[in-house]
C-alpha cells in the first residue's frame, strides 16, 4: 500500500490471519469430532423392494417381500455369522422375540453351516431367514453394512432403520418404532 | 466397531493376575505396555490381530466382482461408472478401487446390469435413490449444492473487476 492511498484500511491486514485462524479452529474441531460415517438408507417411507430369497438354513423358510404385507409390523434384521457385532446384539433380538416381536433375518454372504453354528451359539430369534449371497437385497434396501435392523409396517413399508448392533438401551426405541408402525 | 471389544480385553489384561509377574519384559522394553501383565499384552494382541480377520466372510466373490465383461465397450462403460460410485464400507474409495466384499457385490451388479443393457446413469440413479447423493462421486447441481458451482464464477468476476481497476483504472494510481 502506498502512502497516498485514499483510505488505508488497517483492519484489512488482519484478514488473512483471521481466515487462517478460522481454518485452524475448524481443523481442530473436525479432528476431535469425527464426522458420522454411517450411511443412512434413503428408503425410509418407501415400500420394500421385491425379492425372494432362498432359505439360509434348512430349518427355516426363506424370505420374500410378500411376507411383509400381512398387516403385522415386524423387524427385518440384516446379519451374518462372520460379523462380530451381530453376535453382540443376539441377546437383544432374543429379548424382542420373547416379547412377541416377529423377526425375519437376511444372512449376508454366508454359508448354511456357518449360519447354523452362529445360531446354535447365540440363539435363533428368527421366524424366517433368507440368504443373500451377493448383497443384492442389502443394496436394494439401502443397507450399507451388518448388522442393520429395519422396522417394516404391516403394508410392507420401511419405517425405521437401526444401524449397527442393537444394544440393551436401544430395545425400548425399537419397540416404540414397532408400535408407531402399527 | 471393534473398539468396544478391544477395550474390554485391554481392561481385563490391565488387572495384574496373581501368580504372574506384575511387570513383564514387555513392560520394561515397551513403555506403552508398562504395568501390563504378559497375559494382558497377549490378550490385547490377540484381540487386535484376530478380530479384523474374523470379520470377513468366506464366500467366493460375486460372479462379476473381479471379472470383466466380455464386450470391451460395455466393460468401459461399467468401469467409468464404478469409478464414480462410493464404496460404502471404505468410504474414500470407489467401488472400482475397493476389495471390500460389498464393493465386489456392487461391481458385479453394475456389470450385470450394464450387460443387460441398462443405462449407467439409471444405475447411478437407482443407487442414489437408496443411499442418497453420498454414494455417487459425480457432483450434481441441486438446491443444496448450487452455491458451489456459482461461487467460483462470482469470485472470478470479482477478480476480473479488481484487476481491471488496478491495471486500467482511470485515476492512474501507479507508483
Amino acid at each position: 500500500m502506498s502512502a497516498d492511498d485514499p483510505k488505508p484500511r488497517r483492519w484489512a491486514i488482519w484478514l488473512p490471519l483471521a481466515v487462517f485462524a478460522t481454518f485452524v479452529v475448524v481443523v481442530i474441531y473436525s479432528l476431535s469430532h469425527p464426522a458420522d460415517r454411517e450411511v443412512a438408507s434413503a428408503m425410509i417411507g418407501k415400500p420394500l423392494p421385491q425379492f425372494d430369497l432362498a432359505p439360509a438354513i434348512p430349518e427355516r423358510q426363506g424370505l420374500a417381500t410378500s411376507r411383509f404385507s400381512d398387516g403385522k409390523p415386524r423387524l427385518l434384521n440384516i446379519f451374518a455369522s462372520w460379523c462380530i457385532p451381530c453376535a453382540v446384539e443376539s441377546p437383544q433380538l432374543d429379548q424382542l422375540a420373547r416379547k412377541g416381536v416377529e423377526i425375519d433375518g437376511i444372512a449376508i454372504r454366508d454359508r448354511p453351516e456357518d449360519v447354523k453354528a452362529f445360531l446354535a451359539r447365540n440363539g435363533n430369534p428368527f421366524a424366517r431367514i433368507g440368504k443373500d449371497d451377493v448383497s443384492a437385497v442389502q443394496l436394494a434396501i439401502g443397507s450399507s453394512g451388518v448388522p442393520e435392523t429395519f422396522v417394516i409396517d404391516g403394508k410392507g413399508v420401511i419405517r425405521y432403520q437401526h444401524i449397527g448392533e442393537i444394544r440393551p438401551e436401544h430395545v425400548p426405541l425399537i419397540l416404540q418404532k414397532l408400535k408407531e408402525a402399527e | 466397531m471393534f473398539a468396544h471389544k478391544i477395550s474390554r480385553h485391554s481392561r481385563e489384561g490391565g488387572n495384574p493376575s496373581p501368580g504372574l509377574p506384575s511387570s513383564s519384559t514387555f513392560g520394561r522394553w515397551i513403555p506403552a505396555f508398562a504395568g501390563m501383565t504378559r497375559l494382558g499384552v497377549l490378550a490385547l494382541l490377540a484381540a487386535v490381530v484376530s478380530l479384523p480377520l474374523a470379520a470377513q466372510d468366506t464366500l467366493p466373490p460375486a460372479p462379476y466382482a473381479y471379472r470383466q465383461l466380455d464386450d470391451p465397450a460395455q466393460e468401459a462403460k461399467a468401469q467409468e461408472l464404478m469409478e464414480t460410485l462410493r464404496c460404502l464400507k471404505c468410504q474414500s474409495q470407489s467401488i472400482a478401487d475397493s476389495d471390500a466384499p460389498m464393493a465386489g457385490d456392487m461391481r458385479s451388479q453394475v456389470r450385470q446390469r450394464i450387460a443387460a443393457g441398462e443405462d449407467p446413469e439409471a444405475i447411478r440413479a437407482w443407487l442414489v435413490e437408496r443411499y442418497g447423493d453420498y454414494v455417487s462421486y459425480a457432483p450434481r447441481v441441486t438446491a443444496l449444492t448450487w452455491p458451489l458451482f456459482v461461487l467460483p464464477l462470482v469470485l472470478l468476476a470479482i477478480a476480473l473487476v479488481l484487476l481491471r481497476r488496478r491495471f486500467f483504472g482511470g485515476k492512474g494510481d501507479g507508483e
